[in-house]
């Protein structure tokens, strides 16, 4: 036992080892849950390998008082129920912080550490004696140490039985059952330790309004509201969820009661080549038609993404992205698809992104990017991350004006045609670079057109005149000027005094990147906040920039990409913009962030501008 | 993708359909294929299909790859919009854009380097997914814009223009799509429209998977001594199972006819299909036999034309999505988007 023990009161870091498979998802999701009702914020993430049963895997719970939901690093109190990988998660573990572990079988004395305070319970030898099923002895376990935890942490009991109850519902023969193991867990540690730890968890309103949710599911609800009917997919981690998400969301809203028809298609393809196509086909043809996908989908879709932005046919490519190159690591975070995006397929491209920080923003650019994408005629990516894909995060409840209207964007009618309009497919009629579109079918004799990726003329006549080639690629860079008037406008967050330092980031870095800067705040370094949501770059984000002397490009990849895309897209000065990147695969944290700003900060410095990575 | 545009002056007296088209009207823009290529054919063959069937044009949508024959779609039907998409990916975009209208009718053109290599695997899953669509595969066994080489469905043993023999077993797509569930399956010759012509009605009538396998013999690089989809080669070994009529509504499309005895199959929108057997043992209504007799004809040298095998009751992918009967891309807010209420629910859910 150490002499130094954290103490804390909802403002610490709770890490669940586990076993995959065990099922002790649905009781560690039952712990979050109970911290949210209790009116906690917390942030809990998965870290979970590629694989089915058998492997290690971790859920690690930040719990913020102060609503700060990117992860912390490190861990408080660490729950150990792997054997696996015991030492390693022993050692991670804060010192004066907590080891909770299944005490069944003695451990040697020197599988522990002075400095933490251990806390073991016989779960085993407990749940070996209270049931006989083996499958029950493993899945009460879990509920087992949720009820000793709640006793450890000073949870409210109730709170938690009430979930339980909501969480059994419609199995409600299961509720009794698992309350009593609730119970039985929680008397056991008062039996077993006396009293509470150090880090309590106490009831408050700092969650209000807020809603729960992974952003796959966020995004795929938006798909709904942004009128999707076609989905065209290929299983891949971290986006599967994404197209079961649209799948659940669409029986939910889009089946009709009295007929049983579904206003909604939905295709698993036989590879990621096929699901662009059919979302290009459907798209061609006036229906709003998306994929979701993961780096290696984005990799085998390029071909066609060249077809999309230069025949002009609108497209929603949802993008989790993991850690690259190649397969890399299929179940860990990173922002390394921005270049992959934004330059898709060969020739010269440039295309429409969006990056939203949480599962509002998922719902919200999900349901955008539809509109978008019509108006622009152009594939248009939402690049989400496995950080917030796969992660239940606590944000905004969603919001839908009542008055909003689907935007079809450019679309000549058979009425139009009639009444005399002039339609050239690649006509632009008002300088924005979009041209006007027929859909398939609009009219027995008038404004039909044939779609290529061959080079074509303002009429959609192939050519291979080279005026004409210039013109209509040239319009193409046109409407990516529009584009960027339309893409989501940067976010600002200003420092306490006036400064010529900023923080440039965008997507799942921003939760952290919100804490690290007020950490810098508190320590009076002044650092200015822009988080980027779309590209092309909006005109402020260039605005902002210029202001700066110093600006620090923090994001998940190792080779800087949006520092890349700013330089390349801005004509920035590379030497003004410093790479500040993580990338081994884990989220990004406020230590970090603090802690690499503040070291290029300090006077000392002599040579502010290098690169910095952990 | 031609560069001269096409007169538009006709005949005044040139007949007309039903609908007051003339056959010009079904015609496309001047073809820049070779003098005497067989994919030219083809298209007169779908001008003519068309025409005779009396459908609009614009109610066609014409999707293509990449190749000789994928450049066809051009050709013809020039109310229509079309489709000229990237190499052996034309049944992935004719399927999503089939999802989103199921009001049109679907006709994708490919070639046999574009659905027998790259494509193959997307031939395959619209076929056994049962895209409702007719798709013409313009088979010549070669590779014409690049000047000759073999594609996957030349025969093992046959030669090329540079007297290379193709060691390699060839792909017989239609085989393919009888074992993958294709409910309408044809072979045609581009040098036979008669029997031609009336294969792709009854392919554009079917509401399920219609494959036709046209051998098009390649006058540029496959039309030689030695090689087995040349004119002279096909015209010696055509064996056909059957002779096709067409027959609408209560007109029937008469073509030149042999005598056989007669099977009439009425498909789903009420069109009849006439078949004059040709040979009395072929049953066109037998998936498992027509794999066995095209195998064992193939072993005689033989290639066997016709219709191979139709299914009059056939099923498509919207009846396993469920799919209202209105195209998908009629849909408004109202139908589409569960509105505000509905969120401020999913939002009370998620607390």
């Amino acid at each position: 036992m150490s002499s130094r023990r954290l103490s804390a009161v909802n403002d610490f870091v709770v890490k669940f080892a586990n076993v995959n498979g065990s099922g002790s998802a649905s009781a560690n999701a039952l712990f979050a849950k109970s911290l949210l009702r209790m009116g906690v914020p917390c942030a809990p993430r998965n870290i979970f390998p590629s694989n089915i049963q058998g492997l290690p895997t971790w859920y690690e719970v930040r719990v913020s008082e102060a609503g700060w939901l990117g992860a912390r690093g490190g861990v408080d109190f660490m729950i150990q129920m792997n054997p696996q990988t015991w030492d390693k998660d022993v050692a991670s573990i804060e010192p004066g912080g907590y080891l909770f572990y299944d005490s069944t079988r003695a451990l040697p004395k020197s599988k522990f550490r002075d400095d933490v305070t251990t806390l073991g319970l016989p779960l085993t030898e407990i749940c070996n004696a209270a049931y006989k099923d083996p499958r029950q002895r493993q899945l009460f376990k879990n509920i087992v140490y949720v009820g000793a935890l709640s006793f450890l942490l000073s949870m409210d009991a109730e709170t938690i039985e009430t979930l339980i109850a909501e969480q059994f519902k419609g199995k409600d023969k299961l509720i009794a059952p698992n309350v009593e193991a609730f119970r039985m867990g929680r008397e056991r540690a008062k039996e077993t330790f006396g009293e509470p730890i150090g880090l309590v968890v106490r009831k408050s309103d700092q969650v209000g309004d807020k809603i729960f949710i992974e952003g796959n599911s966020a995004a795929s609800l938006g798909a709904v509201y942004g009128g999707a009917t076609v989905c065209a997919w290929y299983p891949i981690t971290p986006s599967t969820s994404l197209a079961e998400g649209f799948t659940r969301w669409c029986k939910k809203f889009r089946i009709d009661a009295a007929t049983g028809e579904q206003r909604f298609a939905i295709v698993q393809a036989e590879d990621e080549l096929a699901s662009i196509g059919m979302v290009l086909g459907a798209a061609w043809n006036g229906a709003r038609a998306f994929t979701s996908t993961s780096g290696p989908g984005i990799s085998l879709m390029s071909e066609f993404l060249g077809l999309a932005y230069f025949a002009e046919i609108p497209a929603v490519l949802f993008n989790v992205q993991r850690a690259g190159p190649s397969t890399g690591m299929p179940t860990r975070t990173q922002q390394c698809d921005v270049l992959a995006c934004a330059y898709a397929s060969h020739g010269d491209t440039k295309h429409v992104l969006l990056f939203p920080e949480d599962p509002y923003e998922a719902f919200e650019f999900g349901a955008q990017a539809f509109d978008l994408a019509d108006r622009l005629q152009t594939p248009v990516f939402v690049m989400l991350d496995l950080d917030i894909g796969m992660n239940e995060r606590l944000c905004k409840p969603f919001e839908w004006d009542p008055n909003r209207k689907l935007d079809r964007g450019k679309v000549v009618t058979a009425e139009m045609l009639e009444n005399g309009f002039e339609f050239g497919r690649y006509l632009d009629v008002d300088g924005d670079g979009i041209a006007y579109r027929t859909y398939p079918g609009t009219h027995p004799t008038k404004g039909a057109y044939f779609t290529r990726g061959s080079s074509h003329d303002r009429y959609a006549r192939y050519t291979e005149d080279g005026a004409a080639y210039v013109d209509s690629v040239e319009r193409l860079l046109k409407k990516h000027a529009t584009a960027r008037t339309l893409v989501p406008a940067p976010q600002m967050i200003d420092a306490a005094q006036p400064t010529k330092t900023g923080a440039l980031f965008y997507g799942s870095t921003s939760p952290a990147m919100q804490e690290a800067l007020s950490m810098l705040n508190k320590d009076g370094l002044q650092v200015d906040g822009l988080r980027a949501r779309g590209f092309p770059f909006a005109d402020e984000i260039k605005a902002w920039i210029e202001r700066h002397d110093q600006i620090f490009v923090v994001e998940q990849n190792r080779d800087g990409q949006l520092r890349t895309l700013l330089t390349a897209e801005l004509g920035i000065d590379p030497a003004k913009l410093v790479s500040m990147v993580h990338f081994d695969g884990s989220p990004i944290t406020a230590r970090f962030i603090h802690g690499a700003i503040s070291k290029a900060l300090q006077p000392a410095n002599v040579e502010p501008r290098r690169r910095i990575a952990s | 993708m031609s560069f001269l545009p096409k007169p538009k002056l006709h005949h005044p007296n040139l007949p007309t359909n039903k609908l007051g088209y003339t056959r010009r009207d079904y015609e496309g823009t001047i073809s820049t294929l070779c003098a005497g290529c067989g994919h030219d054919s083809i298209s007169a063959a779908i001008v003519q299909a068309v025409f005779e069937l009396e459908i609009e044009p614009h109610r066609i949508a014409k999707l293509s790859g990449i190749g000789c024959s994928s450049k066809t779609p051009n050709y013809f039907l020039n109310p229509a919009h079309g489709f000229n998409s990237v190499h052996g990916r034309m049944p992935s975009v004719a399927t999503g854009a089939n999802l989103a209208n199921r009001e049109l009718i679907y006709l994708g053109v490919s070639g046999d380097g574009d659905s027998a290599s790259i494509g193959f695997g997307q031939f395959a899953h619209a076929m056994r997914r049962g895209v409702d669509m007719c798709y013409i595969v313009e088979n010549n066994g070669v590779y014409g814009l690049t000047k000759g080489q073999f594609s996957a469905t030349a025969d093992r043993g046959s030669k090329s223009k540079k007297g290379q023999v193709n060691a390699d077993e060839g792909i017989d797509l239609v085989q393919m799509a009888l074992s993958l569930g294709a409910t309408y399956v044809g072979r045609g010759f581009s040098g036979d429209k008669e029997q031609l012509v009336p294969l792709i009605q009854g392919a554009l009538l079917h509401r399920g998977p219609a494959l036709l396998d046209v051998i098009s013999p390649c006058v540029a690089f496959n039309n030689h001594e030695g090689s087995t989809r040349s004119f002279d080669w096909v015209r010696a070994h055509n064996e056909a199972v059957n002779r096709l009529d067409v027959i609408v509504g209560r007109d029937e499309i008469v073509h030149a006819q042999e005598p056989g005895t007669v099977d009439e199959v009425t498909q789903h929108d009420g069109s009849v299909l006439r078949l004059r057997k040709l040979a009395p043992d072929y049953d066109a209504h037998d998936r498992d036999g027509a794999i066995s007799y095209l195998a064992e004809r193939k072993r005689a040298g033989e290639i066997v034309t016709g219709l191979l095998f139709v299914d009059p009751e056939p099923s498509d992918l919207h009846a396993a999505l469920r799919t209202p009967a209105a195209g998908l891309n009629r849909l408004g807010d109202a139908e589409l988007v569960p509105g505000a209420a509905a969120l401020a629910a999913v939002n009370a859910s998620l607390r």
